[in-house]
């Protein structure tokens, strides 16, 4: 099988829905002529051309919500994000009109939109540039919300996402952007919300989404490797919808969980996911659900430092620890 | 149909007649402000130069947008501003860091991510701020420094104040749904404030046609009946001390804003990591640098009028260049944050803990 990088993997799944389905743009800052300003549409405008391949002003208000638009009369639009963080210029569109337009048309109206970027720190691009708004996007019913942690994902849920007939935020990862794995050529789907299972175990659950999975299964091979300890690593990969049965499922048979997410604590998944667990698997449970998020204060700069707000092999390990204690 | 005339004065700064050095604002100047004005140019690329190296050595992490090319504009600007104009920009700032007086140290110490710095390691190139010296930011989010800008403005008409704000930005800024709504409302409330728009061709690897309707961006300004200019001789820090002066001079007066476009050009990529290779050609940089580019452009005028001497020239660079390499040193030796301190400055009140009113917690790790 072919092994492509994360990038490779989101604009194989791109190109490939394009191909398909003539409803299909690609839209953004720097998408077409600068081939993405991350190089995820490195190639696509000399392939599919300016109507399929849209450069956007810096305007994101505006063209998110014409995406929304375009979407409601039945587009397909695939709106670039520079940075995630750079939703929130566009939030009344998104989480006001996209949100909802479904609900108070009475279901009269579909919006077929995904909006996709990278959501992450890590690359010391400060505060303002650093957001990791999955919670806050799941907040929102009307709204899916999808993280893929490494490149087969991101193709199997970037074809499942255009295919939706939802808005879909599609939260991507700019370290993860070079990672490869094997990746079958053509066309198969992830379904949204489906978890995977990373790693079997049976001693704790190590539950989470996004880079943090990457990381979390370095910690499980030092738990193992020190301790003799079983962590079973369950990738969520989509927060909404939420495969809550392995989640149970999980935490039945290892009566222990740690969330390790990138997100702020507060009402973050994990924080929804400790509330899931405590509700419906109370009883299994051995030890309160543990959470492991980044240290609670804007993103800070300084390398090294960013390097210990956010969580990391060594942090999740100690959490998990913690949790067995 | 009916065209209206508008009431806004409009100004294209392309007569030929026109000498800059002329302008009372420029007639008045000493030798020494003239001296002053081209070191603080020179000091600002040789300040970048030396932050472009630290970056290739790894020391600098994120994003580094250099302001070389467009070093007359924050020089120019800045040197007009009296005791209540403030000024506020984007994330290409330390031309206007450095013009407004911060050092060289504190700013590198910033970018090394050091204790140190002027944001103590927290925000980085480009976020930097000194509220004593009235510059508000370093902001990294396209647009979003020009509401701010316009209730900078509001604050000092409120406070009575003869002051005014400069409120910086890009030629792709002006496509942010934020830039005219401060229009309006500045417009609208007859605020002090001049929109700086450093027109320097390109958003990134975006030139100006691709991205930006109408026929001007300044012109953007007709629709609120606020007054513009265009500068086309940005290179040239005296227009830009002439025509920022008389937009300052509006607003001190008359409380009245304006757009003011400034033509320009960046020498380097966007940022440091952008290669710069699919929008422009290395021609189009060199045809610029040979013969606009600000530092030589005002250098050869001040020779010719015997301001300046090879050897003053040779020793501002020489000061220039050890002060960059002082920083550097500085920033390298200065301590990182401790971990404690990344949750400090988040809230005032866990800074002030002794004066503390709120009850509860605010942190949740
Ligand atoms: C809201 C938002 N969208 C996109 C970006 C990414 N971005 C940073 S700078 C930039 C180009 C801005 O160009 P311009 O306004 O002309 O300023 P210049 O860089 O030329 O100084 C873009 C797209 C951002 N920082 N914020
Ligand atoms: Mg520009």
């Amino acid at each position: 099988m072919p092994v492509i990088t994360y990038r490779e993997a989101l604009r194989a799944a791109m190109s490939e829905e394009i191909e398909r389905d003539p409803n299909v743009v690609l839209m953004g800052e720097e998408v077409a002529q600068f081939n993405g300003a991350y190089k995820i549409s490195e190639g696509m405008l000399a392939k599919y051309g300016p109507k399929r391949i849209v450069d956007t002003p810096i305007s994101e208000a505006g063209f998110i919500g014409m995406g929304v638009g375009a979407a409601m009369l039945g587009l397909r639009p695939v709106m670039e994000l520079m940075f995630f963080s750079f939703y929130s210029v566009a939030f009344d569109q998104i989480f006001n009109n996209a949100a909802n337009i479904r609900y108070m048309s009475g279901g009269l109206i579909n919006c077929p939109i995904v909006i996709r970027g990278p959501a992450n720190g890590g690359t010391n691009v400060g505060a303002t540039h650093s957001h990791t708004p999955e919670s806050i996007a799941a907040y929102h019913p009307g709204i899916k919300v999808v993280v893929p942690s490494n490149a087969y994902d991101a193709k199997g849920l970037m074809k499942s996402a255009i295919r939706d007939n939802d808005p879909v935020m599609f939260l991507e990862n700019t370290i993860l952007y070079g990672e490869a794995c094997e990746v079958p050529d053509g066309g198969y789907l992830v379904p949204l919300g489906k978890a995977s299972i990373m790693r079997a175990g049976t001693d704790i659950s190590i539950i989470g989404h996004g880079r943090s999975i990457q990381l979390a299964l370095k910690s499980a091979d030092l738990l193992k490797a020190k301790h003799n300890i079983n962590a079973e690593v369950v990738d969520l990969r989509s927060i909404r919808p939420l495969d809550v049965e392995t989640i149970l499922n999980s935490v039945k048979k290892t009566s222990r969980c740690l969330y390790v997410e990138e997100s702020k604590p507060f009402c973050s998944v994990g924080a929804m996911v400790a509330c899931l667990i405590s509700d419906q698997a109370f009883d299994y449970l051995d030890a309160p659900v543990k959470r492991l998020t980044s240290i609670d204060a804007p993103a800070i700069y300084s390398p090294p430092l960013e390097k210990l707000q956010l969580p990391s092999v060594e942090r999740i390990y100690q959490a998990a620890l913690d949790t067995l204690k | 149909m009916t065209k209206k005339p508008s009431s806004s004065k409009k100004t294209e700064v392309t007569d030929l007649g026109y000498d800059a050095r002329q302008a009372p604002i420029n007639i008045k100047l000493g030798q020494d402000e003239k001296i002053a004005l081209y070191r603080d140019m020179v000091r600002i690329r040789r300040f970048e130069e030396r932050c472009l190296r630290s970056y290739q050595q790894g020391k600098i992490g994120g994003f580094l947008h250099l302001y070389i090319g467009q070093e007359s504009i924050a020089v120019g600007c800045t040197s007009v501003m009296g005791k209540d104009d403030h000024i506020i920009t984007a994330y290409r700032d330390h031309g206007h860091a450095l013009a407004v007086g911060m050092g060289m140290n504190e700013m590198m110490a910033e970018n090394y991510g050091k204790v140190t710095g002027c944001s103590k390691g927290k925000g980085g190139s480009m976020h930097y701020f000194d509220p004593s010296r009235n510059f508000w930011g370093g902001h990294g989010i396209v647009g979003g420094q020009i509401p701010l800008g316009t209730g900078l403005a509001y604050a000092l008409k409120y406070k009575g104040l003869k002051g005014a704000c400069m409120a910086f930005m890009g030629d792709g800024s002006v496509n942010q749904g934020a830039v005219h709504e401060s229009y309006n409302l500045a417009a609208l409330w007859s605020l002090p404030v001049v929109f700086i728009i450093e027109n320097n061709g390109y958003s990134m690897g975006t030139s100006q046609e691709r991205s930006s309707a109408g026929p001007s961006l300044a012109e953007r300004a007709e629709g609120y009946g606020m007054n513009w200019t265009i500068i086309e001789d940005g290179h040239d820090v005296l227009a830009v001390r002439d025509q920022v002066g008389q937009a300052l001079k509006l607003a001190h007066d008359k409380s009245l804003p304006s757009v003011l476009e400034i033509r320009t050009y960046r020498y380097r990529g966007h940022s440091v990591a952008d290669p710069d290779t699919t929008y422009r050609d290395k021609a189009e940089i060199e045809a610029y640098k040979s013969t606009k580019d600000p530092l030589s452009v005002f250098q050869l005028s001040l020779l010719a009028e015997q301001t300046l001497t090879t050897e003053l020239i040779q020793k501002i660079d020489e000061s220039a260049c050890a002060e960059a390499e002082t920083s550097a040193q500085f920033a390298e030796a200065s301590p990182y944050p401790s971990l404690e301190d990344i949750k400090k400055d988040v809230y005032w009140e866990i800074d002030n803990p002794a004066d503390r009113k709120s009850v509860g917690a605010l942190f949740f790790d």
